[in-house]
Order: C-alpha cells, then sequence, then structure tokens
C-alpha cells in the first residue's frame, strides 16, 4: 500500500508531459488517420464520410507526385553535394589546420539563421532584375547565362536547391567533424608506419569507422529534406507553376483552402513514405553496428 | 602527429577560405543592403554603402511594426524556453530515478517523435486548437512550442538524470532532506550544462519557427518575427532595404546568441543527432 501511494506521487513528475503530449501530439496523429477519409471543409459541423475516396484521388493527383519528385530531387541534390562537402571539410579540418575554430564557427551560421529569413536574403539575391548574382554574372562576361533565377520554371527548382545545400552542409560537418575526432590518432599513426599515404588512410581506415555516423547524416538529410517548407514559402510559395511544390507545402495550400480531409489524406501518405525510410534506417543502423 | 600538420595542402585553405566566404556573403550582403537608402540599392552594387542609411532600421522598427514583432518572439522564446526546461526536467527525473510503473514504455512513446517523423500533423492540430480556442491565441502558440521541445528535453536530460550517482541521493535522505529538496538542492543543479544546452538550443529553435506561426495565427498584432518577415515582404513587395533591415534584426540575436554560446548549440545538434 505505501510503495501504491509514492507511484502515485512520483506520478505527478511525468503527468504535465503526459498530458501536453497526448493533447498536442497523440490526438492529432490519430485525428489525422480519421479525418483523412472524410470531406470536410473545417467549419461546417457536419463531416461527410467518403471511405477511401480522398486516398484514391491522390493516386492520380498529378501535382502531388509531382511535389514529392521535387522533394525527392532536392533531396538527391542534397545528399550529394552537401554531404560530400560536408565530409570533405570535416576531413581537412579533422587533419589539423590553422584557425580551424574560425571556419568551424562560421560553416554553422547558415545552419542556425531561420528558413524564412534565409529564403528572402537568396530571393534578393536572385531576383532577376537588381539581384547581385545576375549583376556579377554580367561583370564577369557570363551575361547570357542571367535569368530571373526564381520566376524561371527551368531554374527555380535548382535554385531553391542551392540555398537548403547552403543552409544545411554546416550541420552536416559539425556531426562529420564530431564522429572523426572520435577515431584515434594511433589508428593513423600505424597505418602511417605501414606505409599508407593519406588517401589509404581515409580509405582504410576513417571510411569504415566513419559509415554508421555517415549513414545517420545521409537519413537525417532524407527525412529533414523530404520536409521541406520555410524556404520554398518564403522564395517561391510553390511555384512558378508549381515548379517547386514539395509535399508540405502542398497539404498546407490545402489546408488553407478548406480542404481538410484530402489534406490530411496527403499527409497520411507522405507520412507512411518517411515512415518506411524511418524503419529501414534502424534496421541498417543496426546491422553497420554490428559489423 | 607532426607528420600530419606539417604538411597541409594549398588546396585545403583555399578551399576552407572560399567556402567561408560563400557562408558568409549572403549575410554581409544583407546588411550592406539594408544600410542603403531605396534608390541606392537598385543602383550601387558595391558591398560598402555610399553613406551608413540608418533610417531603413528606423522605419522598419516603427512602420513595419517589427517591434510589435520583435517583442511578441522575445516573449513566445521566453514562455516557451521556460515551459519546455520545467515539464521535461521534472518528467526525466521521474523516468532516470524514480519508482514508476511503465517508465520504459512512457519514455518510448514521448521520444517517438525522434525516432519516427509526424509530418501533416500540422492539419488536425489546425482543428483541436479551434475546437479548444486556441486558434488565433499566444496560448495556442505557446504551448504548441513547449509540446515540440518535450520530446528531444527529455531524453537528453534523462541520460544526464542517470549518471548522477545513488550515493548523493542517499546521503541526502539520510540527511532528512525532502523528495523536492533532493530534486531542486541536488538533482537540478547536477545537469545544469544538460539545462543550459536544452536553453539555448530550444531558443533558436522557437525564434526561428515559422509552420505553427503561420497556421495558427491571424492576427498581426500577435505574430513573431518569422511570420511578421512575410506580411511585411508580401505589402512592402519592392522596399528591399527595409525588408533587409527586417531580416537584420530578426537574425542579430540568434548570430549573439550563436556567437556567445557556441559550445551549447553544438553540444544539442550531436546530441540529437547521435541518438540512435
Amino acid at each position: 500500500m505505501v510503495s501504491d501511494r509514492r507511484y502515485l506521487n512520483n506520478f505527478f513528475y511525468v503527468l504535465p508531459a503526459i498530458l501536453m503530449f497526448a493533447i498536442f501530439t497523440i490526438y492529432p496523429f490519430i485525428k489525422t488517420f480519421q479525418l483523412s477519409v472524410y470531406e470536410w471543409d473545417g467549419i461546417s459541423p457536419t463531416m461527410k464520410f467518403v471511405g477511401l475516396k480522398n486516398y484514391l484521388e491522390i493516386f492520380s493527383d498529378r501535382l502531388f507526385w509531382n511535389s514529392m519528385l521535387n522533394a525527392g530531387i532536392i533531396t538527391l541534390l542534397a545528399l550529394t553535394f552537401q554531404n560530400m562537402l560536408a565530409l570533405l571539410l570535416a576531413v581537412i579540418i579533422d587533419r589539423g589546420v590553422k584557425f580551424d575554430k574560425f571556419f568551424r564557427t562560421v560553416y554553422f551560421i547558415p545552419p542556425i539563421l531561420s528558413g524564412v529569413v534565409v529564403g528572402l536574403v537568396w530571393k534578393w539575391i536572385y531576383d532577376g532584375n537588381y539581384g547581385i548574382l545576375n549583376t556579377i554574372l554580367t561583370h564577369i562576361g557570363l551575361e547570357k547565362y542571367t535569368t530571373s533565377w526564381l520566376s524561371n520554371p527551368r531554374t527555380a527548382l535548382v535554385s531553391v536547391a542551392v540555398v537548403h545545400m547552403w543552409k544545411g552542409f554546416g550541420w552536416g560537418f559539425v556531426i562529420l567533424l564530431a564522429g572523426l575526432q572520435t577515431i584515434p590518432r594511433e589508428l593513423y599513426e600505424a597505418a602511417a608506419i605501414d606505409g599508407a599515404d593519406s588517401f589509404k588512410q581515409f580509405w582504410y581506415v576513417t571510411a569504415p569507422l566513419m559509415l554508421p555516423i555517415f549513414f545517420v547524416v545521409s537519413v537525417l538529410t532524407i527525412l529533414g529534406t523530404m520536409q521541406i517548407f520555410d524556404l520554398i514559402y518564403s522564395m517561391t510559395r510553390g511555384g512558378p507553376a508549381g515548379a517547386t511544390e514539395v509535399p508540405i507545402s502542398y497539404i498546407y495550400r490545402y489546408m488553407a483552402n478548406n480542404e481538410l480531409g484530402y489534406a490530411t489524406a496527403m499527409a497520411v501518405i507522405f507520412g507512411l513514405v518517411l515512415f518506411t525510410l524511418s524503419i529501414l534506417q534502424i534496421k541498417i543502423s543496426r546491422k553497420l553496428r554490428k559489423v | 602527429m607532426p607528420a600530419k600538420t606539417e604538411y597541409v595542402p594549398f588546396m585545403s585553405y583555399i578551399i576552407l577560405i572560399l567556402i567561408a566566404i560563400i557562408c558568409l556573403f549572403p549575410l554581409v550582403w544583407m546588411l550592406s543592403s539594408s544600410l542603403k537608402s531605396q534608390d541606392e540599392i537598385f543602383t550601387n552594387m558595391s558591398l560598402l554603402p555610399g553613406k551608413l542609411h540608418l533610417r531603413n532600421y528606423v522605419e522598419a522598427w516603427t512602420r513595419g511594426k517589427f517591434s510589435t514583432y520583435f517583442v511578441n518572439s522575445l516573449l513566445y522564446t521566453v514562455l516557451g524556453v521556460f515551459g519546455i526546461l520545467v515539464i521535461t526536467s521534472l518528467c526525466a527525473y521521474a523516468l532516470a530515478r524514480l519508482e514508476l510503473p511503465f517508465k520504459n514504455l512512457i519514455f518510448f512513446i514521448l521520444i517517438i517523435p525522434l525516432i519516427v517523423p509526424l509530418p501533416g500533423t500540422f492539419v488536425p492540430l489546425y482543428v483541436l486548437l479551434k475546437r479548444l480556442g486556441l486558434l488565433d491565441t499566444r496560448t495556442g502558440l505557446i504551448l504548441c512550442y513547449i509540446n515540440g521541445g518535450l520530446a528531444f528535453g527529455i531524453f537528453l536530460l534523462k541520460s544526464f538524470f542517470e549518471e548522477i550517482p545513488k550515493e548523493l541521493e542517499e546521503a541526502a535522505v539520510i540527511d532528512g532532506a525532502t523528495k523536492w529538496q533532493i530534486y531542486f538542492r541536488i538533482m537540478l543543479p547536477l545537469v545544469k550544462p544538460a539545462l543550459a544546452t536544452l536553453a539555448i538550443f530550444n531558443t533558436v529553435a522557437i525564434w526561428n519557427e515559422f509552420l505553427l506561426a503561420l497556421i495558427i495565427l491571424q492576427d498581426p498584432t500577435k505574430m513573431p518575427i518569422q511570420r511578421g518577415l512575410m506580411v511585411f515582404q508580401g505589402t512592402h513587395i519592392t522596399e528591399y532595404a527595409q525588408l533587409m533591415a527586417g531580416l537584420s534584426i530578426a537574425t542579430l540575436p540568434v548570430i549573439m546568441i550563436y556567437l556567445l554560446m557556441q559550445k551549447y548549440i553544438i553540444k544539442g545538434i550531436t546530441a540529437g543527432a547521435l541518438k540512435g
């Protein structure tokens, strides 16, 4: 009996967290599934049950799959260029350079800025008439490449992706560097004694030990980039003509248009895709750890 | 060691410096544009403004309503961070050191958002807040911010509480300390570094947050600065100089906190990523 009372008292420590989490995370999560089988404008008192109609519509909604594709393209670019750059910089800094503290500080500035700030500054840089990018291109004789970067459907997506990578590489850099610094120096020395040059040291010492961390960074890059929104909203709002539409901006568009059933059905599909990716991640990283 | 530091290829420095310039240029350009006059901004493409035009800041702060947005952001950040610290430290302490049934299950459920992404729940969240009468209210936004910080806070603090040796607690019990005294006088001070990491990390996260502010708030007098920037940009579409001043106002606090508390932010980032 005494211990029951104590349990009850101890329960008050966790109660605020559990209550908040239940109301603001669990409930909306379950509600997503429920709303997705209705047609509802979010205002009228009656909701119309439509079964799987929303889901069936999604499968033939080209704009939705186009938004997935756009996010997928940005993700692929980030996975290759952004993460390679992050790794390259981390390896250089880890080998010991002067002013390393300065470089580390600077590289992590873009990640701490807000998406809206970054988006609006770059929108000004990209501006077709007065943007500094076009001015620079004109000055160095590349005038024929000047364009309205964000309103030209052919350049908009890549322009946005560049900004996303600019904002993101410093984050990967910090994590990879933290990982590199856990590798004991003796391993490199031993490899050097055995005659391994710096490339071989990287390939046979660094790479295998870094594989699990590089994998984690890659997965977080995928999950983070697929859910990109602030940058898109502040630079293009998904335009021109859907050229930079991504899943979250597309779902938001339907929500703002009071089509909550369709918006939540898309959220479910999108969530399932991300869920599958993160389960794969957990499975693979367990394997990597065992090796 | 010496063999490696002696020879650092020249190319390495070129890359490092080039990337550093690319990182800093947009910020320098933002500051520089914010100090030019509205005419100069379209004609003078140099980094240095003709003469410092501080008027943009005054205009943005007063006419552009950035004073309101700034104070709102300050309020949301302070209350949000405070709420996160109080709720997560209590919960993490109990999960780490007190007797409680289903401890592991509770912990696992609370950190789900760290393991799987839950995108699009903002749609039913909007419906929920509407029902509760919290839509377009400061309370609604702050509650959502606190909720958003729970998972990471509990995850981080629990591991810190677990490292505290049992003897400290037992000694305090023998000295006749009550449970609350143990919590406030012994446990909390010992996890101060983790609390600091959490505070700084969430300060930056809440200050920068946009999506929740977008769906929850409609009333401009309640909007935080990220939301205010979009409103300003929408209504003063060509006034780039003032917009850049507004962007600088929104960015300066974050940069200052970062430069002063870099250690804590980096800790938060690496702890978050190397979790699983």
